[in-house]
């Protein structure tokens, strides 16, 4: 028995920031310290809080050390590992108080956060299956084994009211019912995992699998029990090294004590899991394109029905969920699916979990019951914007989804209120902007996006989506006309409705929202000429306060165009018609005498 | 886009065939073994010329045209050779926001190469990719296996990054 523990973020943000140094240093402070025997090093998966990484939390004391140096190590071990005195100077600052340490759960970023899906991110050692099965580990998987149906295990999914949390919100106990009853020919189903997480700024599946890769394995085992299937595939890119490795090592784990393979908890189930590495096609997350690409092709998608649950891989019945869906499927086996409905809105039950980033202080990642409001999460949660800037929008769902503005932060979050205001759930990246950021820019960034990602199949989003692109590209480059606004809704409506898969029709939505609630911006850009924001380049203009110009030249020097002139010791002025807006002028100027408008 | 067509003389040895026919031998009848195998034959040459893939389609019984088919379709293979030390700057949404498409204009004029080009010393390679889930930390680059992030986009900044790995 060890008298304490510490733990130690390794998921990728942490080990980004350093955790692994982290993790080395402490073995050998503990060393030089004799605690061996009574202090153990744990390196876990996420505990939410990248912003202050690297993370570490000391327990029984349950105290958290944020933003933890190589150089702090020596201190936190002599001090409280030795002595017992907290180093108060290196706690998390919120957790310090008068009466003494807070604890974590109260603190403004857990507060109102429900853990399901991430209940054991953050707090057992993803490598060793026992701390897994120390908490509750396959015991659902042992319970539908011996004491369910797949039809009760279908049906207890269908109560929970789980829906898909990739994005699309497809009732998960239907997807199973389908694969079971459509063909019952006896012959080979499977059961795949989405874990081709391509939404840029989401990481929810990547912390899942880097947290609790043994929560996914089971799931997909008491899946493959439902609708009888015996094979399993978990796509993941491959931009997820650790979450790969961790896979791995579960699964190996998962075979040696017979939660996978033959005759699991010896009641003649069969299951067996592989792992498959995507290589950096956004469109793959798209479920009939995912297949294509297991089989070893091109990820292009298709044409459904047929749905993968009558014709999916390798033209077998197939079930495909999310990460993030799994997860949640042996707390509902266990807890019953009237605790899981229990929790959320009337539609969405659950949870949902969000990477927060952007423009927000605790960027990170957050588990919330469905039905809190966007500005709980940014303001309470997320910790409000730095620097005292203005909010003006949250962007969810993606390049699929849409840019939510501040007259909606209290929208209850759920998949139907998200729609309705014209966004849509996703994955789970939450996005947000600030008065800094240009609306116009944003679309024309994620149109840029899926026009390098149209994997060029259908020809309403190969084609639509680039046009889309030019338009914006004119608009922001000052060249853009009224006319092409509403040629530009148009096209939108073109490429939503006559699309093949996912990717097309959503699509415009970047464009269409924004264009919905930041129409004055475009107009700004069309009309006036001007980016209100300050970021549109070539809209931008460059400019000398006389007042404040010392004349000290450098400016001058710095100039790649040689667009500025005067004498020195006098103010000096830019030449619009030379000036190719570098900026290298108004970052030279010591005097804040340069400015942009 | 990155090139598709190779610019530089193959140099593969027959160490590196008799590694890839012994992954194809172990995994060539798997079903949808194509990634997999293409997968470890970039490990093993470091990209995938057209002489590798020739390889590959003769002993695996595919047709060249399939085998270039997917390896031009996801942009993790590369028909070209990479730098000896691999830049990408992420340009996922988070990090954009905050300020990642400064980053990767200045190391363009840096370095002076587009996306997806080489150094002509062939040291550095550049590219832009999306999100390597380190939001946290946005702005963020990585350098092979090194992680650099809370970029601010001086170039100051960025050619002392570089400059450890001269």
């Amino acid at each position: 028995m060890y008298r304490s523990q510490v733990l130690v973020c390794g998921g990728t943000g942490c080990t980004s920031s350093g955790s692994p140094a982290i993790i080395e240093r402490l073995h050998e402070e503990i060393k030089k310290n004799g605690l061996e025997d009574e202090v153990q090093v744990v390196r876990t998966g996420c505990f939410g809080l990248c912003a202050l990484g690297p993370i570490m939390i000391v327990y029984p004391e349950g105290c958290f050390y944020s933003a933890v140096k190589e150089e702090d190590i020596p201190e936190i071990v002599s001090e409280h590992l030795l002595k017992g005195r907290i180093v108060e100077h290196l706690l998390y600052k919120e957790t310090v108080t008068e009466n003494g340490i807070k604890p974590l759960n109260d603190t403004n970023f857990y507060k109102k956060q429900h853990r399901v899906a991430l209940r054991n991110c953050g707090v057992i050692n993803p490598e060793n299956i026992d701390e897994y099965i120390a908490v509750d580990g396959y015991q659902a998987l042992g319970k539908v084994l011996n004491e369910m149906t797949p039809e009760e295990v279908i049906q207890t999914i269908l109560d929970s009211g789980l829906r898909g949390r990739g994005g699309a919100g497809f009732p998960t106990g239907k997807k199973w019912q389908l694969a079971r009853t459509i063909v019952q020919d006896g012959g080979q189903k499977y059961v795949c995992c989405n874990a081709d997480e391509g939404d840029p700024g989401a990481f929810m599946d990547r912390s899942v699998l880097e947290g609790d890769p043994h929560v996914v394995i089971e799931a997909m085992a008491i899946a493959g029990y439902a609708i009888g299937a015996t094979q399993g595939y978990i796509y993941v890119r491959a931009e997820y090294p650790i979450a790969v490795q961790r896979l791995r090592i579960a699964i190996n784990q998962a075979r040696e004590y017979g939660l996978l393979g033959k005759n699991i908890f010896g009641k003649g189930f069969d299951f067996d899991l592989d792992i498959r590495l995507g290589a950096g096609a956004f469109v793959c997350g798209e479920e009939t394109a995912l297949m294509t690409s297991i089989e070893g092709k091109r990820g292009e998608p298709r044409c459904r029905p047929p749905f993968p649950a009558e014709k999916g891989l390798f033209q077998r019945p197939t079930v495909l969920n999310n990460v993030e869906t799994y997860a949640n499927v042996p707390q509902i086996i266990l807890k019953g699916a009237d605790w899981f409905s229990s929790m959320g809105t009337e539609k969405s039950k659950g949870t949902k979990v969000f990477a927060l980033g952007g423009k927000i202080n605790n960027t990170g990642l957050v588990e919330i019951p469905m039905g809190t409001t966007l500005r709980e999460i940014v303001y309470e949660i997320g910790g409000g914007i730095p620097g005292g800037k203005k909010f003006k929008a949250a962007q969810t769902g993606g390049p699929s989804g849409g840019c939510i503005p501040t007259e909606h932060l209290d929208i209850k979050i759920d998949y139907d209120n998200l729609i309705a205001i014209g966004s849509m759930m996703g994955s789970g990246g939450l996005i947000v902007m600030d008065e800094d950021n240009c609306m116009v820019d944003i679309a024309k960034f994620f149109l840029e996006f899926t026009v390098d990602e149209s994997c060029g199949k259908c020809t309403p989003c190969r084609i639509g989506t680039k046009r889309l692109y030019e338009m914006l590209h004119k608009i922001t480059s000052g060249n853009g006309t009224l006319e092409d606004l509403d040629k530009m809704e148009k096209l939108c409506y073109y490429i939503k409705n006559n699309s093949l898969c996912g990717l097309g029709q959503t699509a415009p939505n970047p464009v269409l929202s924004t264009l919905r609630y930041f129409k004055d911006e475009y107009l700004a850009h069309v009309v006036d000429k001007k980016c209100p924001a300050g970021v549109c380049t070539r809209l931008l203009q460059y400019k000398i306060i006389e007042d404040k110009c010392k004349g000290c030249t450098a400016c001058a020097r710095v100039c790649p165009a040689g667009a500025i002139s005067g004498s020195v010791k006098e103010p000096h002025s830019i030449d619009p018609a030379k000036c190719i807006k570098c900026g290298a002028c108004m970052s030279k100027c010591k005097f804040g005498a340069i400015i942009k408008e | 886009m990155a090139l598709k067509k190779c610019i530089v003389a193959f140099s593969g040895t027959e160490e590196q065939e008799n590694e890839l026919k012994a992954v194809i031998k172990e995994h060539g009848d798997d079903p949808g073994a194509l990634m997999p195998v293409l997968q470890k034959a970039q490990d093993i040459y470091g990209y995938l010329p057209i002489e590798v893939q020739e390889i590959i389609s003769r002993e695996m019984n595919i047709p060249l045209e399939k085998v270039y088919g997917v390896s031009t379709f996801y942009s993790q293979f590369s028909l070209n050779p990479k730098g000896k030390y691999r830049i990408s700057v992420c340009l996922g949404t988070a990090c954009y926001v905050k300020g990642s498409g400064d980053v990767f204009n200045k190391l363009q004029s840096i370095l002076g190469v587009t996306s997806g080009g080489i150094t002509d010393d062939g040291k550095f390679s550049l590219q832009d990719c999306r999100c390597i889930g380190a939001c946290g930390l946005a702005p963020v680059m990585t350098i092979n296996d090194d992680v650099y992030g809370r970029l601010t986009g001086d170039e100051k900044e960025l050619r002392e990054i570089l400059a450890k790995y001269e």
